[in-house]
């Protein structure tokens, strides 16, 4: 891992396989935009840094901290550019980069606040559990899952993904924490509960409810809204 | 026997470490009697697919290509 204000050597930054094969097959194919390229093209570069603000806001809760980390991590993305090519091989890059600037201050944060008060926003009842399932553990008639139809047809839907951020907001702020650093930034179990401070089965129900309630939302307000039952 | 609440427990797990024998056995032994659970596991695999797909897009609300009218023809 990094201290507080890493330079950018190679090995503090492994890259995570997918970015490691989209890299590979963006050199074969023929001519991806490179990073630089890519870091140079301000309107590509302000979609990402939305993007990752958007992230850093969800992982730090605090708006100046977590400019300051997409910052650092932009920073750090331009000082190593060069081996990168192709768009998402750039963007899961700095999104590395980004990880171990927010993993930074929630570790510096854990020494110096008690790390309770990170977590301590929301009410956390696992109560959409409750209604999901009954007395005896089966899923409640409405909550059953029921089929997707075609789920790869919804990823070229616009619409699709106005429901799909609607619902990813709609998680609890701790939930939606921890389930996009597990997700999104493909942190392990154990990089999470250090950086947080819980334990793996918290963490587990933690990542239970998240899907759970994630699945719901979509299933109510996109796969099954105006399907006939 | 599993409950269902149990077995998408175990599931949602199964993405984050890897399960016993057991629990592998149960978990299998339940999916083979329950639709919704099966369903479950589907659409678990669907949403981790569409998340990776919202970090990767190169503009937010603009995954879709030109061709699609967002009139919200649900599938």
């Amino acid at each position: 891992m990094t201290s507080a204000d890493p330079p950018l050597p190679d090995p503090l930054f492994p890259l995570p396989d997918a970015a490691a094969r989209a890299a590979a097959s963006a050199d074969a194919a023929t001519a991806a935009p490179t990073a630089v390229d890519l870091l140079a093209d301000a309107g590509w570069l302000e979609s990402l840094r939305r993007q990752m603000q958007r992230f850093a806001r969800l992982q730090l809760g605090d708006d100046g901290a977590a400019d300051d980390a997409v910052q650092d991590a932009l920073l750090g993305a331009l000082g190593g550019a060069k081996r990168f090519g192709g768009r998402s091989a750039v963007r899961t890059w700095v999104f590395a980069i980004l990880k171990n600037k927010i993993a930074d201050q929630l570790r510096l944060r854990g020494r110096s606040i008690n790390t309770s008060s990170l977590l301590a926003e929301d009410d956390d009842e696992p109560r959409e559990l409750d209604e999901m399932f009954d007395a005896r553990g089966h899923w409640t008639p409405a909550a059953t899952p029921r089929a997707w139809g075609d789920p790869e047809a919804s990823l070229d839907n616009r619409q699709f993904w106005v429901v799909f951020e609607v619902c990813l907001d709609g998680l609890p702020p701790r939930l939606g924490r921890v389930f996009m650093m597990r997700e999104l930034v493909e942190l392990d179990s154990d990089e999470i509960c250090a950086a947080v401070g819980i334990t793996a089965s918290n963490l587990f129900v933690m990542l239970h409810r998240a899907r759970a309630r994630l699945r719901e939302c979509l299933a109510t307000r996109w796969y099954t809204d105006g399907q006939p039952c | 026997m599993l409950t269902c609440r149990q077995a998408s427990r175990l599931l949602s797990d199964s993405r984050d470490r890897k399960l016993g024998l057991g629990e592998r056995i149960t978990l299998r032994l339940h999916l083979t009697i329950c639709d919704g659970c099966t369903q479950f596991d589907r659409q678990l695999d669907v949403i981790r697919q569409v998340l990776r797909r919202y970090r990767d897009r190169d503009e937010p609300g603009d995954a879709a290509p030109p061709t699609d009218d967002g009139s919200g023809e649900h599938k």
